[in-house]
């Protein structure tokens, strides 16, 4: 069996702080995994370490490896502006650029050359399509991208992010500043792009995690406690941390 | 402790109650058979009705704990557990009123002899010791003591047999004793019932403690 992403032997510092602790995991492709666990168990500096976002943190070290699809992203000859068009991210604010949504979706193509308008325009439609966010504004394309809703604009991100045809999305809390009805689109939205991306979630929403991700890793310190179907973690986790984390018990 | 704390504390000191209500239901069933009380067969049949308002207030009370804590892990075991564990002694509650139903019923006690080769009031005995080991479980939520209650089921399902045996035998040496041995084949026919919703308890102990179903599997 394939796996998209392994870690191997993961450790992080920044200066003297142990961040994560020889963390291994194996993800495969086209599922969705959930990472949870409380404020500073790692589970943050973990999912940036899949597009190199911690690279410029002072003090940052790490030792270990991060493969994808069996290539190891920390190697030297690779350029981290083609790691990002290969793992996208969606962040816990929606955060558009002050430019239309046309300008918005298209802008990883245009930085990096494309000006025929017919292709800019078929990959705006097409990733605003996947982000479930065409319907409702494909008549507004020169419209602001700051005048849409926070779940649209949410969205709009997430189109951004398809734009450049990643391989893996990674998600820090993407519904955390939403209201239920643009959480529940952005999760039918994870649910769908899950047959054609990888998608890897950061929550602190338990009843999300166990409702979208076919896995779900708890962090705890900076270690990996549990790594297990969601069904498992969520009816009966193995390790009593996990279960004390996911009932409320914590601490 | 937790928030959730609360309504786990409170789901499980009102099963306890329902434990309580259906033991002390059962106990007088036991003594209504035994001293052929009638005052305390009907007694038993009253009780059944507060058992039955202590069922659906415990469905309530769960209802309410799913809805408005979406409980995981220990806490939707114990849940769902409760509900199941509610639903048996409930049938147990019905069990005691249905034996009491019996000694409304019959006119004269039943015959001495037959009850005594029958061996039902050891079985009840049993039965009830049974109860309290299977309450004691839940509230110690001690799953060696659960595990016990599936040697005693097999100990009322032995009485059973032999009860069957013993009686057939004495309605074949003396018809007039038919009807009497009728009712006390069903009454141990009720009380090896009330073994199986006992293991059935336990079962469910076991999964909310464990995590183990052992529902339909081989238990050792």
């Amino acid at each position: 069996m394939s796996y998209k992403l392994t870690t191997d032997n993961i450790n992080v510092w920044y200066g003297n702080y142990h961040a994560l602790k020889d963390i291994t995991l194996k993800i495969r492709p086209n599922t969705v995994t959930a990472f949870i666990g409380p404020s500073g168990c790692g589970k943050s500096t973990f999912l940036r370490l899949i597009n190199r976002m911690n690279d410029y943190i002072d003090g940052f070290r790490m030792e270990g490896q991060v493969l994808i699809d069996e290539k190891n992203i920390y190697s030297k000859r690779v350029r981290v502006e083609e790691l990002r068009k290969e793992v996208g991210m969606v962040f816990q604010k929606p955060n558009p650029f002050p430019k239309t949504i046309f300008d918005n979706v298209v802008y990883g193509l245009t930085i990096r050359g494309v000006t025929d308008k017919r292709v800019l325009a078929e990959s705006c439609e097409s990733s605003l399509r996947q982000a479930a966010l065409w319907d409702e504004v494909k008549d507004d394309l020169k419209k602001s991208a700051l005048a849409l809703s926070g779940g649209q604009q949410q969205r709009l991100c997430i189109a951004r992010t398809l734009a450049v045809k990643p391989t893996v999305i990674l998600m820090d809390e993407p519904a955390s500043a939403l209201d239920p009805i643009s959480t529940a689109k952005i999760e039918e939205l994870i649910s769908e792009l899950k047959q054609n991306y990888t998608i890897i979630i950061v929550t602190h929403n338990m009843q999300q995690a166990a409702r979208i991700s076919d896995r779900t890793a708890f962090f705890y310190l900076g270690e990996l406690i549990e790594f297990d179907s969601t069904v498992n973690i969520f009816t009966a986790p193995k390790e009593e941390r996990t279960q004390s984390y996911i009932t409320g018990r914590f601490g | 402790m937790s928030q959730i704390d609360n309504p786990v504390h409170n789901l499980k000191s009102e099963l306890e109650q329902m434990f309580q209500m259906v033991s002390t239901q059962l106990g007088k069933a036991k003594d209504a058979l035994t001293l052929f009380d009638k005052d305390l067969a009907r007694e038993v049949v009253q009780i059944e009705k507060r058992v039955n308002g202590q069922e659906l207030q415990i469905d309530r009370i769960a209802e309410n704990f799913i809805a408005l804590y979406s409980p995981v892990a220990i806490d939707l075991r114990f849940v769902l557990a409760v509900l199941k564990i509610n639903n048996n002694l409930e049938r147990i509650g019905d069990i005691a009123e249905g034996i009491s139903t019996y000694i409304n019923e019959s006119e004269l006690p039943f015959d001495a002899k037959l009850m005594e080769e029958s061996n039902v009031i050891p079985m009840f005995e049993a039965a009830m010791r049974m109860l309290e080991e299977t309450k004691m479980a839940f509230e110690k939520e001690d799953t060696s003591i659960a595990r016990k209650i599936f040697k005693s089921d097999d100990y009322l399902d032995h009485i059973n047999i032999e009860a069957i045996n013993s009686l057939t035998e004495g309605m074949k040496n003396d018809p007039s004793k038919i009807t009497d041995a009728l009712y006390i084949i069903s009454i141990i026919r009720k009380l090896e019932r009330i073994g199986d919703q006992l293991k059935n308890i336990a079962e469910e102990i076991i999964f909310y403690i464990e995590a183990k179903v052992l529902k339909h599997a081989k238990l050792k």
